[in-house]
């Protein structure tokens, strides 16, 4: 099984050279620890950054300087800074290549929820619906069941979609499965897991 | 005609009034208008629609405006930092409508460019598309978002001259020129009111043909989420 750090290496496989990429909250903000030697990519902040550094060394920090999960970041000298409707004019529009987002369920037609559960708190979609609608590719990253047990990747998502059809790629804890027409694909099992485990733990159907 | 004001109240003064739909520039607590949020309050404006991205934490930002019951309806599109807002929603005391964060931004530029709606495939099969026009083109669907027109905006600009020509610094922009564009009426405070001509006119991020009215004054600046490395 993979922890939350192979879960970001191997997400971090699929960049390539030259993108534009945006990382959400939780383990794909940690993609960045992973970036393969000699590939370049130019992470967007969609509160209105390209080119996003790691975090300040404590006392330099700057409270106009924040990423979409509100916490403080550094610049890059490739970095540029620009409003937020031009930055979701550039998500809408398809320049970004590629998003890489937690989730609470995945369907095998790629539909996606990950921002609400009725009748509990609701705190809002944020970025989430604009970018799983217009960057190029969305690679959701995330456990593979609930704390409870329940596979997260289903035949019909259960929850309020953020999107529909929308997911390329899923990498949970077990491995990689892709989104085709026919149903998900089982693309790799992470260490010491067997395709038995993946078919067990997974409520949806595998092609 | 004179733009700066001494105080958020005076700058307030005349273009505040119950019942109005305001636009707020800011993301999370960066960049938001913490001097005329302060003046919001004192002037004691009620029933108010406040579109902003967020709705501040309980003590500062918006919040505060939540505090004092002074807003009746939210168009946001997070709302998770702030648990007097999810008390009051809750129970029925406050109307939010979610709009996703682009919608959101997009609508407010569509209002300050006379749009008053527009396609986007933002939502499409979300419960965010229920009772919108869809439309096709190219066998996408898109559904229709209506502009924000504001009877007021409140923004933050780094620096300003006094013809309200303005830049904003690093993240703290986001909101605040899509937020200052839709309204009939934009206040603006900033940091530093700078001589005319000092600024660079081709480095200027929001002309002053936006902006009537204009403060300077001193800003906490809170950080919501302090994150630092090692060295």
């Amino acid at each position: 099984m993979w922890d939350r750090n192979l879960m970001a290496a191997r997400a971090a496989l699929e960049l390539q050279d030259g993108w534009y990429v945006n990382l959400g909250i939780g383990i794909p903000t940690l993609v960045s620890n992973h970036i393969p030697e000699g590939i370049e990519v130019t992470l967007q902040s969609e509160n209105g950054m390209l080119g996003m550094g790691p975090f300040p060394i404590e006392g330099t920090e700057d409270a106009d300087l924040i990423n979409a999960g509100k916490q403080t970041i550094t610049e890059q000298p490739q970095t540029s800074y620009f409003d937020s409707a031009t930055s979701f004019g550039m998500i809408r529009g398809g320049k970004i290549a590629m998003a890489i987002l937690g989730a609470m369920e995945v369907a095998e037609n790629g539909d996606l929820a990950n921002w609400m559960i009725p009748d509990k708190l609701v705190k809002g979609m944020g970025g989430a619906m604009d970018l799983v609608a217009g960057v190029g590719r969305v690679v959701v990253v995330m456990d593979h069941t609930s704390k409870h047990g329940d596979s997260k990747v289903l035949r019909e998502c259960t929850l309020p979609l953020t999107g529909k059809g929308v997911v390329d790629l899923i990498i949970t804890n077990l491995g990689v499965l892709e989104v085709t027409d026919k149903g998900l694909r089982v693309m790799e099992l992470a260490d010491g897991v067997s395709m038995d485990e993946m078919v067990a733990a997974t409520d949806a159907n595998l092609v | 005609m004179k733009k700066v004001f001494e105080t958020a109240q005076a700058a307030l003064d005349g273009v505040l009034e119950d019942g109005m739909l305001i636009a707020a520039g800011g993301f999370g607590l960066c960049g938001i208008p913490e001097l005329l949020i302060d003046g919001i309050v004192a002037h004691g404006a009620k029933n108010l629609t406040v579109a902003s991205n967020n709705a501040g934490v309980d003590d500062f930002g918006l919040g505060k405006l939540l505090a004092t019951r002074q807003i009746s309806k939210m168009m946001a599109s997070y709302v998770g930092e702030n648990a007097e807002f999810m008390r009051q929603y809750l129970s029925g005391e406050l109307e939010l409508e979610f709009n996703p964060q682009g919608t959101l931004a997009e609508r407010m530029r569509a209002g300050g460019a006379g749009i008053p709606g527009f396609y986007t495939k933002t939502g499409v099969g979300t419960v965010i598309a229920e009772g919108k026009d869809v439309k096709s083109w190219g066998g996408q669907d898109y559904i229709l978002e209506e502009g924000i027109f504001a009877d007021l905006s409140i923004v933050k600009a780094w620096k300003a001259d006094a013809t309200g020509n303005a830049i904003f610094r690093k993240t703290a922009r986001n909101f605040n020129p899509p937020a200052a564009m839709c309204g009939k009426v934009c206040v603006m405070e900033v940091e530093e009111i700078v001589p005319v001509g000092s600024l660079d006119p081709d480095h200027i991020h929001l002309p002053g043909i936006y902006v009537h009215r204009i403060i300077q004054g001193t800003h906490e600046k809170r950080i919501e989420q302090r994150t630092v490395r090692t060295a």
